[in-house]
């Protein structure tokens, strides 16, 4: 077991009563644990030697698409897939339709994924009504709702001073903004990153400045207007170093990136491969070395999967006009072993980047694996290999770039709460 | 080979296999009886997404000259906004069992895609701002006939390069002969990491100093609402070729357009009428061209 929550690791037995954890017990202790406890028929017994325990992973960038957009995602299958991937708990962003920037969205997520789903849901609201940067969303509300955090995630706040009030608005809710930097103007509607490369292809580029401007703008109002930021999937070098100097200056700034923008980079379009589209783009080799460097370092705190699923028929077009996204929840987590795998990070770094350092960000108050605490826990071989196919994907979004790739580290078992999965033959 | 998705995808024995052929049919042009029975009993479809008169009578010149049976299908946006996806559009074609499929799309890529999702053979006529490889290869051809030869020589290419799916098709025709390829215009109008083999000048002067070849680019429009130059009227005064450039120009240096030219924006009147203009013998090679890339190319057994 690793635990960065409760810092501890080591060879353990758990025992798991209704949904709640009644023992963590170091395996040396087995023996009287054994006759203390009374077998009944009711008792499954799991035999994990040689495999890990991890609390339960959480994504703090997930897209469940419902609700609005049940053709590309639900909360059912969006929460499964989690699950499959190794996450007990999701942040889900507000670009549904409706948007989530009212209460009543909200509570029909919530709602939805108490009945439907598998893992937790912890929905993000809009930062403004209906994401157009105009107006704040009702913060305070939302945020009562079961709102986590807020972030115009899809749709990039331009407005400078739209964002210093989210910013400063949002103390009084101790609620992080999550910013999706991207200079619109700059973008100018490209399609891929800008360079050599896209210059080739014929397709319009997407500079890095676009993305490392409204990093350094976000950081300087986060500076000057004493309120967290998160940056969302951080995809440049520039951007690495204009966060790794905000925190050295002691600004409150969080960043996360996703597995595709450490694993791959703007060579996986040149086949015009439509399942590589992805905003931020794929960048170069640069960007993804200052990337997995700034894991290491711990400038970047987070992996999240941006999981944004969508319908083979947005995907099945010229690769100019397919949509953005990678259906990633059930790789992100396999993904990111190869940089243990590589000996890049420890597994306790990995794992903190999957558990408590979203859970802080989040203020979600995960407990980990601890006696009394609810069962929120996977089981992982890491060793385990496995071949990606994305038509066994639970997710309803089947567009990946890593279908067929060899991947080392499968989750075997998930607990949450009174919930087991099996995941063994998955 | 089933298809002509790009230059990019050809080598320099394909591409001079093209240009021979494109040759012999220059030849059955200047005949009494233009035609030949070659492809009799085969179709091609013109698919038209953009608007198009030159490059789409051409290609169907070109087919008539080798008897195939020509449907042409210009969609506006239309059908387009009655949500049909280019996929479903691409079966439908396919289901009246065309040979040949000619399309022109402003996305980049569009060709290669129908191209994946088709047996017939598919020609691009232009994929948003990727290749334009017929305009590329009748403007080697019409080089060659000049020049007698295409290595050795001094191009520069003038105006709009990022956004131009002919100046790409010619970077890479040029590119797999011993050349010298220029970019000249305004810095944002020329791409910000140029390829290696491409020398960048902003000063029309010194980017056209000792060429063979000056190729200008349409200087669209409709593009300047995004403000990537000031004025057509700044550009003209800039970059437009005015009869001043025979002062500098080398005395055989040829000059070419892919058409249609803007006189008073990328050509003065005085130039594009003077004898260094091959305009016109361009679009004569187009027809050649074009039949020789339909003659080689191979539809996939259905």
């Amino acid at each position: 077991m690793i635990d960065p929550f409760t810092n501890k690791e080591g060879i353990v037995d758990i025992f798991i009563e209704d949904g709640v954890i009644s023992k963590v017990q170091l395996k040396n202790k087995l023996k009287s644990l054994k006759t203390n406890s009374k077998p009944s028929s009711s008792v499954i017994e799991i035999e994990a030697s040689g495999f890990y325990v991890f609390p339960g992973l959480i994504d703090m960038h997930t897209h469940l698409r419902e609700p609005g957009y049940e053709y590309k995602e639900t909360i059912r299958t969006g929460t499964l897939a989690a699950i499959r991937g190794g996450f007990t708990s999701i942040c889900c962003m507000a670009n549904t339709n409706p948007v989530n920037d009212n209460p009543e969205v909200t509570y029909y997520i919530l709602a939805k994924a108490k009945e439907e789903g598998s893992c937790d849901v912890y929905p993000i609201g809009a930062i403004t009504k209906g994401l157009k940067g105009e107006e704040l969303s009702e913060m305070v509300m939302l945020k009562e709702a079961g709102c986590v955090a807020f972030s115009d995630d899809g749709m990039p706040l331009m407005n400078s001073l739209i964002m210093r009030r989210a910013l400063e608005y949002s103390k009084t809710i101790d609620a992080p903004i999550i910013s999706h930097c991207e200079d619109l103007y700059l973008s100018e509607n490209g399609v891929m990153n800008e360079g050599k490369l896209s210059f080739y292809l014929g397709l319009k580029g997407i500079p890095k400045a676009s993305e490392e401007i409204m990093v350094s703008r976000d950081v300087i109002l986060s500076k000057h207007f004493k309120a967290p930021i998160h940056i969302a999937h951080v995809s440049t070098k520039g951007s690495v170093e204009i966060i790794k100097k905000a925190k050295e200056e002691g600004v409150h700034v969080t960043a996360e990136t996703c597995p595709h923008y450490f694993t791959l980079t703007e060579e996986a379009v040149v086949s015009y491969n439509t399942n590589a589209k992805v905003n931020p783009p794929l960048r170069t080799e640069e960007d993804k070395e200052a990337i997995i460097e700034a894991l290491k370092e711990g400038i970047i705190d987070v992996i999240a999967s941006d999981h944004a699923p969508h319908h083979i028929d947005e995907k099945k077009v010229p690769f100019q006009e397919a949509l953005n996204g990678i259906s990633g929840v059930e790789t992100a987590f396999a993904l990111s072993l190869r940089l243990v795998h590589d000996g890049i990070l420890n597994l306790k770094q990995l794992i903190e980047k999957f558990t408590i350092n979203p859970s802080k960000i989040l203020k979600i108050n995960k407990n980990g694996i601890k006696e009394g605490a609810e069962a929120d826990l996977i089981v992982v071989d890491i060793q385990r290999e496995w071949i990606v196919d994305k038509e066994k994907f639970v997710s309803l979004g089947k567009n990946t770039p890593f279908d067929g790739w060899k991947l080392k580290g499968k989750v075997l078992f998930a607990f949450k709460g009174k919930k087991t999965f099996d995941l063994r033959e998955q | 080979m089933k298809d002509l998705i790009g230059i990019k995808d050809l080598s320099r024995q394909n591409i001079e296999e093209i240009l021979n052929t494109a040759k012999a049919f220059k030849e059955v042009l200047n005949r009494d009886i233009k035609k030949v029975p070659t492809l009799r009993g085969k179709t091609a479809i013109n698919l038209f997404f953009e608007p198009s008169t030159r490059t789409r009578t051409s290609f169907e010149l070109a087919e008539k000259r080798l008897s195939l049976d020509v449907l042409n299908f210009s969609i506006s946006m239309s059908s387009v906004v009655k949500g049909e996806t280019l996929y479903d559009t691409l079966k439908t074609i396919e289901a009246y069992n065309v040979d040949y499929i000619v399309i022109r799309h402003s996305s980049s890529g569009a060709a290669k895609f129908v191209a994946e999702n088709t047996t017939a053979s598919v020609i691009n006529a232009g994929d948003g701002i990727n290749e334009h490889p017929t305009q590329a290869l009748l403007d080697a051809f019409s080089i060659l006939e000049v020049k007698g030869r295409i290595d050795g020589l001094k191009i520069a290419i003038v105006g709009d390069i990022i956004h131009s799916r002919v100046a790409r098709s010619n970077l890479y025709l040029l590119s797999n002969f011993d050349t010298e390829i220029r970019f000249v215009g305004p810095p944002t109008l020329l791409p910000k990491d140029p390829p290696d083999n491409v020398k960048i000048f902003y000063d029309i002067k010194e980017g056209l100093k000792d060429v063979d070849v000056v190729m200008l680019l349409r200087i669209q429009l409709e593009r300047q609402n995004a403000a990537f130059i000031p004025s057509l009227k700044e550009y003209f005064h800039v970059w437009g070729l005015k009869k001043d450039i025979f002062s500098y120009l080398k005395s055989d240096a040829i000059i070419m357009h892919p058409g249609p030219m803007n006189r008073g924006v990328e050509i003065s009147t005085e130039v594009a009428d003077s004898c260094r203009s091959i305009i016109l013998r361009q679009v004569t090679n187009g027809i050649a061209i074009r039949m020789a890339v339909i003659y080689l190319l191979t539809p996939k057994e259905r």
